[in-house]
């Protein structure tokens, strides 16, 4: 593997990249602390922040396109922030090919999703803290991405964890949404867990948690510490990405509103656990099992996600095993190494657009029938909903790979990566391209095709032009996505991640083997969904009640939370519960039990004091007694 | 005369005072019990002293008379006082600061 660039000073404009993590946590705490006189402007404000700090970042992007290779990423030290004995913690941003990528996606599309929530949210009393935790969430992703140093890393991490928390319960008074935010952040608690564990092992093995100093110091380090730390990333990169076994969270998670599941539950935040594993390239690079077992949880939860996605009713939880499935997909391509780090960053980069696309269309049919989710009572919407019957249409096209969309370029690299991997691999990957498109064409087939299913008072509408203007740039980027960076991006991360370019090109439009493989498979899946699922089909309006433990698995989310509940919620009740049984009969019944006795004793002996003056003297005189004759057995012996 | 039959008069002395201390019920024969046994004492300090031929324990002996003109004084008051309240000088009557 080549070496990995070494960043340049920051000079000029560069010098003030701190701007893009502080003009949105500036907004944030703005209208947080500004009250309700806030209120009639927050969203505007809110809305602008990002958008701010997009134009900020597109400056840098056409900055370091016009630069040389070698001088591209950027290192802008900004304060010391520990100092301690050996320990010199700095704090620092770093901005490279990588981390400029996720700057614009983060910026661009959450600039997209905030426009839309003025629309979304504009009827809810309390949007002024919703904006606030929106661009909260925005700055703690910014300084997740950009920074230099896996501690500075983390406190991005927590905060957009913290975002995350927030806004999943934004509707607290709902039970359901209060349960899944703690949810979410318990299971992200174990994530963090191995990043912090990380985080002390690099610390103790290098004397640093700085990007620079990881990468210098990897090649020395025995495989096992390699391992370790490559498994306690993987952990962490779970818990944030909603990957296998850490899955639990994120369907849940489809509580919190619309525009939050597509900006963090989709597009940015549960990428998080790919950049790490990207930007943690030189760790895995020591180390083949760490690397195996990414591609192994990748795996699974790609099929684990479209089994999901296949038995729900409620749109959103379609969407969100979708969404894993999708990361699923990245993990794997992550996992695979070098060959594959940079269709990763691809296909999270063309997901980010139509999945936020779809979110958001799922958002708008939500708007227009009185917020129902359950797909069972919506149906011919689309030729009510045009605008969002088109871009959800592009966002459809985009992730099942049809021809010349999006998905289609970056999906297929990492089917083809993975068959080169080993066979069982790409065969399970395309496998999931499949599902992936019997699942969306049934959502598809279900929400805009067919008869009406609506509940008698929903009269369905097209959004305001504020909802309807965001779903047409992120329908357009979904179409054209693939077709615009397929051919710059392998180019443009190979100095950050290190894959090296491949010899040969191929034009945009050629079709190799696999792809023709996937889209034969690809068909398949979708005939299958319009067989069963096609306009002339009858659907229940009440889901039907099924036999095959294929659907009950999946309507039961296989049964991950059945899971944690008998493996690790249950012993652990058990183990506290007797523990307690201990501290109540052992511990306390010790210290209960002296003092019982010496109060006992006490109450016993304190009737030697009984009043009677001649008793006290006959006591004296006995002990006087015993004293002589101590004295004198002391003398004699 | 042989100082040894002090020392034993002395402990017959204080004997007496101590038996008498225990098995009377009158306060002031209590009383006088204690003084007898405090005066025992004085006996056997000033017959060691004369013994060892030093002044130690005739000074001592002075001590023990002021304390004990000192506790005549407040032990009598005391008795009277409970005697004019209850009528009685009985030790065993007055047993009330107890547990």
């Amino acid at each position: 593997m080549p070496p990995l660039e070494t960043p340049v000073p920051a000079t000029g404009l560069f010098t003030v990249s701190w701007l893009l993590i502080a003009i949105p946590a500036l907004s944030a705490a703005i209208l947080l602390l500004v009250g309700r006189r806030a209120d009639r402007w927050a969203p505007y404000l809110g809305a602008i922040a990002p958008l701010i700090s997009f134009a900020l970042g597109l400056v840098y992007f056409v900055q370091m396109l016009g630069r040389d290779v070698a001088t591209r990423a950027v290192s802008v030290p900004l304060y010391n922030w520990i100092s301690s004995g050996r320990w010199e913690i700095n704090v620092g941003l770093l901005i490279d090919q990588l981390s400029i990528v996720f700057v614009l996606l983060i910026t661009g599309v959450g600039g997209l999703i905030h426009v839309y929530s003025i629309g979304y949210m504009a009827h809810d009393d309390r949007r002024r803290r919703f904006f606030a935790f929106l661009n909260l969430f925005v700055a703690a992703m910014l300084l997740l991405v950009l920074a230099d140093n896996y501690l500075v890393l983390f406190v991005g991490w927590e905060g957009v964890g913290l975002a995350s928390y927030l806004l999943i319960g934004f509707w607290q008074y709902k039970p359901t949404a209060a349960t899944a935010a703690k949810k979410a952040f318990v299971v992200n608690r174990v994530g963090d867990m191995g990043m912090s564990l990380a985080i002390m092992l690099m610390l103790a093995t290098f004397g640093s948690s700085a990007f620079v100093d990881v990468n210098d110091g990897m090649p020395k380090v025995s495989s096992t510490i390699a391992l370790i730390m490559g498994l306690l990333l993987l952990l962490a990169a779970c818990g944030k990405s909603a990957q296998v076994p850490l899955q639990s969270w994120l369907l849940d998670a489809m509580e919190g509103p619309t525009p939050v599941s597509a900006l963090i539950h989709a597009a940015t935040m549960v990428t998080a656990g790919v950049y790490l594993i990207t930007r943690s390239n030189a760790i895995y690079a020591q180390s083949l099992p760490a690397s195996t077992v990414v591609v192994v949880v990748g795996t699974v939860t790609l099929l684990f996600g479209a089994w999901i996605g296949c038995a729900k009713d409620d749109i959103k939880r379609v969407l969100a095993g979708s969404t894993m499935s999708q990361i699923g997909y990245m993990m794997l391509a992550a996992g695979i190494g070098p060959a594959g780090y940079a269709f990763a960053i691809f296909h999270l980069l063309t997901h980010g657009f139509f999945k936020a696309d779809m979110f958001l269309g799922a958002g708008s049919v939500m708007h227009a029938t009185n917020d129902e989710v359950d797909m069972r009572h919506y149906g011919a919407l689309r030729t009510l909903m045009p605008i969002t019957f088109v871009t959800f249409a592009a966002g459809y096209l985009a992730i099942i790979g049809f021809p010349f969309f999006s998905g289609f370029y970056s999906k297929d690299h990492i089917i083809e990566v993975a068959f080169q991997q080993s066979p069982v691999v790409g065969g399970l990957a395309l496998l999931g391209a499949g599902v992936t498109g019997f699942y969306m064409t049934r959502l598809m087939l279900m929400t805009f095709v067919g008869k009406k299913r609506w509940k008698p008072d929903v009269h369905p509408h097209e959004s305001p032009l504020v909802m309807t203007v965001p779903l047409i740039f992120l329908g357009i980027g979904s179409a054209i996505g693939g077709l615009v960076l397929n051919n710059w991006i392998v180019g443009w991360l190979d100095p950050a991640v290190g894959g090296g370019v491949p010899e040969e090109q191929h034009g945009l439009f050629y079709f190799s083997t696999t792809a023709l493989v996937t889209l034969v498979v690809v068909a398949i899946g979708v005939a299958i969904s319009v067989w069963i699922f096609g306009p002339r089909r009858e659907i229940p309006i009440t889901q039907p009640a099924s036999q095959s433990f294929l659907t009950v698995a999946g309507r039961n989310d296989l049964y991950g939370d059945a899971f944690n509940e008998a493996v690790f919620m249950r012993p652990g009740q058990q183990l506290t519960e007797s523990l307690v049984r201990v501290e109540n009969s052992g511990i306390d019944g010790a210290v209960n039990g002296t003092a019982a006795a010496i109060g006992g004793m006490s109450s016993r002996l304190r009737r030697v004091q009984n009043g009677f003056v001649r008793s006290y003297a006959l006591t004296m005189t006995v002990g006087a007694a015993i004293v002589g004759v101590v004295i004198l057995l002391g003398r004699l012996g | 005369m042989n100082p040894t039959n002090y020392i034993v008069l002395s402990a017959i002395l204080f004997t007496i005072g101590t038996v008498g201390f225990m098995i009377r019920r009158n306060a002031i024969v209590a009383f006088m019990c204690v003084e007898l046994m405090l005066n025992a004492t004085n006996l056997a300090l000033v017959t060691f002293s004369r013994m060892h031929g030093a002044l130690d324990g005739q000074v001592a002996a002075f001590f023990v008379m002021v304390v004990a003109a000192a506790e005549v004084v407040i032990g009598l008051a005391i008795i009277v006082t409970i005697f004019r309240t209850r009528h009685s000088a009985s030790v065993d009557d007055a047993n009330l600061l107890k547990f």
